[in-house]
């Protein structure tokens, strides 16, 4: 007998099953996916047959209402507006608490989630308090001929508000792990700060800065609570989307909230859609690796 | 290009990393920083290079001060212990980057860098690689990239880090010569950083021994193999076996030792330390020595013994399987040992230098 002889196995012919090293996925993904279908597919289903049941004509006039079109128009400029903000300022912030060491830091790494915990409603309410006419900023702004409550400037300052953590919180890890040695390598090749920062730096954080940006962009376009405070909701001037969703929502006009919300909805995926394909592209090298 | 190195010192906070490094490189020549790691080797070639900054010191090169330089300015090739590839560039733009990124009136044109390109990719034997992305390339490819960036700027001065520390031995060997002949052609001064001796050695025109932020020695193969200066590089070329031994009229005693092999040393009488390597070592049977064999074991072609004094001592000896008499050296049988080669230094120049820590021993048996 030799020692293979010996091993106690299988009977032959009998298909081994390797063992999973973690137990319980079956249970594990099963719990998910119906926890997902729960809260999200199904909804999202239900938005789209509701959209369905009224029939293409109808849908096209409401979506086309002027009110409507208004009101997407704004929604979308003002989160253009707001997510070029963020993309800088989000950017800048991350950059300073990753490169710098200064007292305070952590603290300041901590405010830059107020906007995640803070319920939207109270933002919307201290972002009027302090730019209406009589408010500590507005106060300053307002006799400037700078207006911002109750114009599409108060709505895309609310909307940089809720979702600036968005960039900040993308860019922040990936530009912390960045090795040093690259921009060494990059000094000892001869470039110049600026031209280490684009050529080097800058590509590297650019997948994770895209990708908050657009995130930052399809929460801007969904925003809601911080934005009734401050934008004073005049039709054609200052109402956003959502807003006009629910107005038809409270009219019991059901069919009409169905049309704006799946516009917002296609909004959405096209982003989800973009977003990961601008990734895709800019992390192109990282796919072949290995 | 010359290098003229004087009184470097650097602390990072409470430790000093480099205290006092006198050292010359001569133009053209192929210089190794050798080590245990924290021996300040790195620091040393990363303040040579402007990536650090000493405390105190002077750095200059062909008589120009570069510690009054920025690293852009210095014009030296680096080369990264991980290579420190640009990940998102083609390994054509990897190696183009130093050229491309100078200012407007210094920079060549695009086909006069893609010529220059092209013609490090065929030097350097990669040029079916130039358009792939660094994560598409083995260890060996990417170093070979990492060194036709360095060069690519026509460095005054080369400076590797650790340049074969993540490859494996067959890649290594490899990568030695070819970097040697790199050196031979292109005739850059250069400098590299290792802790392995067999690389140091083969590939360098002198080594720099470090220790602790000192320089121990400075020279060539079988000087620093035979005459070690100090118990630090004695320690750290193999010569683990630390043996008392009384020193009078410049030859050493000690007792069931026999240093008859050993030159007389022009060493004052008195207690001194003897450095053997374990192969140096021949325990031989006598009945009348100190000396036990606590325990024996063979790799097949070598029996490595452990002997033991009454007073605790140890030593271990390394001898050839088939050696005369190997047999009889069984545990527990006395034996004296005969000294082939050592060195010997004086007992107090132990303890002025506390800088010499076990550390050495360890990464020596860990090779």
């Amino acid at each position: 007998m030799t020692a293979i002889d010996a091993s106690p196995g299988a009977p032959h012919g009998a298909p081994i099953r390797a063992k999973r090293v973690l137990p319980g996925f079956t249970l594990s993904l099963g719990t998910t996916l119906l926890y997902l279908t729960l809260i999200v597919l199904i909804p999202v289903i239900a938005l789209i047959l509701k959209g369905a049941e009224m029939g293409p004509e109808r849908f096209w006039r409401i979506v086309t209402s002027a009110r409507a079109v208004a009101a997407f128009q704004i929604t979308l400029t003002a989160a253009v507006i707001a997510t070029i903000f963020n993309a800088l300022y989000g950017l800048l912030m991350a950059w300073v608490l990753v490169r710098y060491e200064f007292p305070g830091k952590r603290i300041l790494d901590a405010l830059m989630d107020v906007p995640f915990a803070l319920p939207t409603a109270v933002a919307g309410l201290s972002l009027t308090a302090l730019f209406s006419a009589n408010g500590w900023f507005g106060a300053i702004l307002h006799p400037a001929g700078i207006p911002v409550v109750y114009t599409i400037w108060g709505i895309a300052l609310a909307m940089a508000f809720t979702s600036v953590p968005f960039v900040v919180r993308t860019v922040q890890p990936v530009l912390e792990d960045m090795d040093p040695a690259l921009e060494q390598a990059a000094v000892t090749l001869g470039a110049r700060p600026w031209t280490i920062f684009t050529r080097v730096v800058f590509p590297a954080i650019l997948p994770a800065w895209l990708a908050g940006c657009t995130t930052a962009f399809a929460r801007s376009l969904g925003e809601f609570g911080a934005i009734v405070f401050i934008a004073g909701n005049l039709p054609f001037r200052t109402e956003i989307a959502a807003l006009l969703a629910f107005i038809r929502l409270e009219e019991f006009d059901y069919n009409g909230a169905a049309a704006i919300a799946l516009v917002l909805l296609a909004f959405a995926l096209v982003l989800l859609l973009v977003s990961n394909l601008l990734q895709f592209w800019a992390s192109r090298y990282r796919e072949a690796s290995r | 290009m010359s290098i003229t190195i004087s009184g470097l010192t650097k602390r990072f906070g409470q430790t000093e990393v480099l205290r006092g490094i006198e050292l010359g490189v001569d133009r053209g020549e192929l210089v190794a920083l050798l080590g245990p790691s924290g021996s300040g080797k790195t620091t040393l070639l990363k303040i040579i290079a402007g990536l650090e900054w000493p405390d105190a010191g002077r750095l200059s090169v062909e008589g120009e001060d570069w510690l009054q330089l920025a690293a852009q300015d210095r014009r030296i090739g680096f080369v990264f212990q991980h290579y420190a590839l640009f990940p998102h560039m083609r390994v054509r733009d990897n190696i183009g980057f130093g050229l491309s990124v100078r200012p407007r009136a210094a920079r060549p044109g695009k086909a006069a860098i893609a010529a220059k390109v092209d013609e490090l990719l065929h030097f350097l034997q990669i040029a079916h690689l130039a358009n792939r992305y660094p994560t598409q390339l083995s260890g060996g490819q990417r170093q070979r990239v990492a060194l036709g960036r360095a060069l690519a700027i026509e460095p005054r001065v080369l400076l590797l880090d650790e340049p074969f520390g993540a490859l494996d031995a067959a890649i290594r060997r490899d990568l030695r010569r070819w970097l040697r002949g790199v050196h031979d052609a292109t005739g850059s001064t250069t400098i590299f950083v290792t802790h392995d001796q067999e690389e140091a050695f083969e590939l360098a025109d002198r080594v720099v021994v470090m220790g602790a932020g000192r320089i121990e020695q400075i020279g060539h193969a079988d000087a620093i193999h035979d005459h070690p200066a100090s118990p630090f590089v004695a320690r750290f070329m193999g010569a683990t076996v630390e043996l008392p031994v009384t020193l009078h009229a410049g030859r050493a005693e000690g007792a069931g030792l026999d240093l008859s092999a050993l030159p007389r040393r022009a060493l004052p009488d008195g207690a001194a330390n003897l450095f053997v390597r374990p192969q140096d070592i021949t325990p031989i049977p006598d009945a009348a020595a100190p000396w036990r064999i606590a325990s024996r074991s063979s790799t097949g072609a070598h029996l490595r013994l452990v002997v033991r004094a009454p007073d605790g001592a140890e030593a271990e000896a390394d001898l050839p399987r088939r050696a005369v008499n190997a047999e009889a050296l069984d545990p527990g049988a006395p034996v004296r040992l005969r000294i082939e080669a050592g060195t010997i230094f004086p007992a107090e120049r132990r303890a002025a230098l506390p800088v010499v820590t076990p550390i050495s021993l360890k990464l020596e048996s860990s090779r």
